[in-house]
């Protein structure tokens, strides 16, 4: 790492000699009382990778919208080329050589690539001339830049990887020569994120200037030539990231010392708690995708789920949660809960002891519509707590149980009167964890507990499963993210194509063969190495 | 993206889509040779300018109430009922079959049976459509379309080969027994002061005005609101939240049919005093339009429905008093319901577009 982030810091200061590419100066926006970008100022040097962080709501996105079009700034120039440059809409970035590349693919699913890259920047009435350029451009990009897609093919048959070279090419054809990237790893696994990273660097290379977007600090480190970090709406710094580090990054983005390593005690395994026995799923197509999985939980006890995203995670917890029906066997304290028919469902799964913060938050976790104080009752509106009068719901108390959650989780904004969809990411999660931890479960399933949840976020959420573990109950965690399964976990499940390839010790395992084991691969060799 | 302040929201945007309708509906007229200002006229003064006018304006509403509080209802469940119309009608046939088969000794037990008939017909026949989208996922809105012809054909039958009194030539019941004829305003002691000629609206403008609070109450203070609201926004979440799908399509549905059927009392026993075709004259569609411009909410619902209630006895005294046809109601209608449910959205964005401009001078100022 240290050998790459060498190199493109070299690449950084060669650049500097060269006009700026992008100058923003006092850029500023407020949305009603909100400061969301306060006295802005940035220079982007041409042919650089420049990175910018900061925690969820702090500003980021709210720039980039500035700098696409999207929303005025109340004050503030934006300097393209060293000329003041005014972006009152998204033709006129585009026309100043600004591309983006959304977090959310902005395609259209049943046309096929060239038609998508076409789309909108066609050059005349006929599709036909447009089409053989665009053709042309595309095998020209694939050869350059690793930029390789069939011309030809639907969208929806493409995978998410592929779908984001699209949105790349989009703006490539746009003749962009400044691209915005909007946390483009999100969506990618680890293999199809280095080679987005490996495409960026060429473009760098070929004189464009690129800007991440990102909260992930091994991204900044790995990919950027320079960093800025922003922290509630106002730009706290910008450094060469050859000169600095990721502990350094994390303390300016939070604004105090952030632990990136989760501490904690060996755990104490107690009583059993769950066991699952050669439990399936199959979809609405009847595809089976989890296939006689069997394992189990003792109470003071984190079981790491690992793998890439699609391979039954999502199947096994819909599963356990009462969402989805399954057949097999699970026994939750002695007692057989039913996998299908009516006593599967969410309220018996809760009645039973077992809390569940899912992987989709936006999906299944939340009512986005629904105020905070109404989402805090989500799943336990049934609690004789919430009730009053025998007939009615007791807003009061929930109400005031709301802003207690709020005031222990320190959800920002403290307002339990807003609806779900305003807050950021990270802080719709801490409702959805306040609220299934509090419940205090006997076991915990927690899906992807830090998706799109800030670092300060991340530290708080990862204490809390650690506490809860600490208080005797049992957690079943299912991440993607093998860093966070790895130092949660006390033991870790990996799983590939809807089974569970092996368990591991995370004292004695490493990235290196978890990583094989999620490909499906060397799961006898390693099963050699456990026997 | 800005947002508009709640009150402009709530108020400006319904007010300013309605000027809009206005607006066109007096070019439509002048385009025909006749005065706007004439027929403005005749409108208020037919429907709001005497207690009599008022007395029609508000029999209209009531029937309005009912079907915009059933819409609402099921919108909030996520579902379109499309099928108002025809729950009405057989609400309709619950009020007829009550009133002519018991004997009642007095006129307001008659009136808590036909209620009870005709909520248990109107759930009925919503019933059908529910349980197929639940169980089989038919379309609601398909379904309750289809269930609307049903409903009327099955209506013609009842009332010509099985409800017609032999010596009679049209096809309806037979007259309800007088005593089952419930109060108008103008029966009531204190509002006959007010109402002082025979006017249709009755007691049932009572039952639909509790009804909006009830319904209020269910949405906002119950469980069963709260699991329904929830089911409404995201399914996926509902599931999530171990929510019985089944069960809450199947009660808010015949929540929303029982609502519809009950605006029955109001023209068939209230009014008619005996059950004809076509008893729902198109309430269960305006009660769409009504529910869209009241955003779904009890209070936009009773106040659309006055305003509806207006249109309709205003567009028949235009018939009745000017040469202006009176298929002009159906346009005006139509322009309001065009203006301040399809087009909202054109006078939200250019009243957000009005009010950034003010803001950011605001700020400029500063």
């Amino acid at each position: 790492m240290t050998a790459t982030t060498a190199n493109l810091g070299t690449g950084g200061r060669q650049a500097t000699a060269a006009p700026f590419a992008i100058e923003l100066k006092g850029i500023s926006k407020a949305f009603g009382a909100v400061q969301a970008n306060k006295d802005i100022n940035i220079a982007m040097p041409r042919g650089t990778i420049h990175g910018i962080i900061g925690e969820n709501g702090a500003g980021k996105s709210t720039l980039m919208s500035i700098l696409y079009g999207f929303y005025k700034a109340d004050a503030g120039q934006i300097l393209i080329n060293g000329t003041v440059t005014p972006i009152p809409d998204s033709q006129s970035a585009i026309r100043a050589g600004i591309g983006m590349v959304f977090q959310h693919f902005k395609l259209v699913q049943n046309f096929t690539v060239l038609e998508n890259v076409v789309l909108g920047a066609e050059d005349g009435p006929l599709l036909n001339r447009s089409l053989t350029t665009a053709r042309k451009l595309l095998t020209e990009l694939a050869r350059e830049y690793e930029l390789d897609v069939d011309p030809d093919a639907l969208i929806e048959d493409l995978s998410v990887g592929h779908q984001q070279r699209v949105e790349i090419l989009k703006a490539l054809y746009r003749q962009a020569d400044i691209l915005i990237l909007d946390e483009p790893t999100g969506v990618l696994t680890p293999d199809e994120a280095d080679h987005l990273f490996r495409i960026l660097k060429g473009l760098k290379d070929q004189g464009k200037t690129v800007i991440l977007i990102t909260h992930k600090l091994h991204e900044i480190m790995d990919a950027t030539d320079n960093v800025s970090v922003m922290r509630r709406g106002t730009m706290v710094g910008t450094v060469k990231t050859s000169e600095t580090s990721p502990e350094a990054l994390a303390e300016l983005m939070v604004g105090r010392k952030v632990l990136l390593e989760v501490e904690k005690r060996p755990a104490k395994p107690g009583a059993l708690i769950l066991s699952v026995e050669n439990l399936s799923v199959k979809d609405e197509h009847r595809v089976e995708r989890l296939k006689g999985v069997s394992f189990e939980i003792r109470a003071g006890e984190i079981l790491g789920i690992a793998g890439v995203a699609g391979n039954g995670q999502s199947e096994l917890l819909a599963a356990l949660g009462g969402i989805a029906k399954a057949t097999g066997k699970m026994v939750m304290n002695g007692i057989e809960l039913p996998l299908r028919g009516a006593g599967a469902n969410g309220q018996a799964r809760r009645a039973a002891g077992i809390a569940h913060v899912p992987e989709d938050r936006q999906h299944l976790g939340l009512i986005m519509d629904f105020s905070a104080w109404e989402n805090v009752a989500f799943g336990y509106h049934n609690a004789p707590e919430y009730q009053k009068n025998g007939l009615f719901m007791d807003n009061d108390a929930l109400r005031a149980d709301a802003r207690a959650k709020i005031e222990r989780f320190d959800v920002r904004p403290a307002d339990c009167w807003l609806p779900a969809k305003s807050f950021s990411g990270g802080n719709q999660q801490k409702i959805v964890v306040a609220r299934e931890i509090e419940q205090d479960p006997e076991l915990l399933l927690i899906g992807q507990p830090t998706r799109g949840v800030d670092i300060g976020a991340i530290e708080f959420i990862h204490k809390q499963i650690i506490a809860l573990r600490d208080q005797g109950r049992a957690i079943l965690l299912v991440s993607v993210e093998l860093d966070e399964i790895m130092s949660l976990s006390d033991r870790i499940a990996v799983m590939f194509d809807g089974k569970i390839m092996g368990f591991r010790d995370p004292a004695k395992t490493n990235e290196r063969e978890l990583g094989l084991m999620m490909a499906g691969m060397a799961a006898t060799e390693s099963q050699k190495g456990a026997a | 993206m800005d947002h508009l302040p709640r009150w402009a929201d709530v108020v400006l945007v319904p007010l300013i889509s309605l000027l809009l309708a206005a607006i066109i509906a007096a070019l439509v007229l002048l385009s025909i040779g006749q005065s706007p200002v004439e027929a403005i006229n005749v409108m208020v003064e037919g429907a709001l300018g005497s207690a009599y006018g008022w007395g029609f304006t508000l029999y209209y509403t009531t029937s309005f109430i009912f079907t915009g509080l059933a819409v609402t209802v099921a919108f909030h469940a996520g579902l379109f009922n499309i099928g108002g119309e025809g729950q009405a009608q057989l609400g309709g046939l619950g009020v007829a079959l009550a009133c002519l088969f018991i004997p009642w000794p007095h006129w307001s037990l008659a009136l808590i049976g036909a209620t009870f008939a005709a909520a248990a017909f109107g759930a009925a026949w919503a019933a059908i459509p529910a349980y197929l989208q639940a169980k089989r996922g038919s379309h609601i809105v398909i379904t309750t379309i289809m269930f609307n012809y049903i409903a009327a054909a099955f209506l013609v039958f009842m009332l010509v080969d099985v409800l017609r009194p032999e010596s009679q030539m049209d096809p309806a019941t037979a007259n309800f027994p007088a005593v089952t004829q419930i109060p108008t305003l103008n029966q009531i002691p204190g509002f006959s002061l007010i109402f002082q000629k025979d006017v249709p609206a009755n007691v049932t403008l009572f039952i639909a005005l509790v009804m909006a609070v009830v319904v209020w109450a269910l949405l906002w203070r119950t469980r069963l609101g709260y699991q329904i609201r929830a089911f409404g926004k995201s399914e996926s979440a509902a599931r999530y939240a171990g929510i019985n799908p089944t069960k809450i399509i199947m009660i808010a549905m015949l929540i929303s049919g029982g609502l519809a059927g009950l605006m029955s009392i109001n023209n068939v026993m209230g009014e008619a005093g005996r059950l004809l075709g076509n008893s729902a004259s198109g309430a269960g569609f305006i009660g769409i339009a009504v529910a869209l411009m009241g955003r779904n909410h009890p209070i936009g619902v009773v106040l659309a429905a006055l305003l509806f209630g207006f249109l309709f006895q205003g567009g028949a005294e235009l018939g009745l008093w000017t040469k202006i046809p009176i298929e002009m109601r159906t346009v005006v209608q139509g322009l309001v319901i065009l203006f301040t449910g399809a087009l909202d959205i054109m006078v939200r964005m250019l009243l957000t577009w009005i009010f950034g401009l003010f803001r950011s001078h605001k700020l400029g100022a500063a």
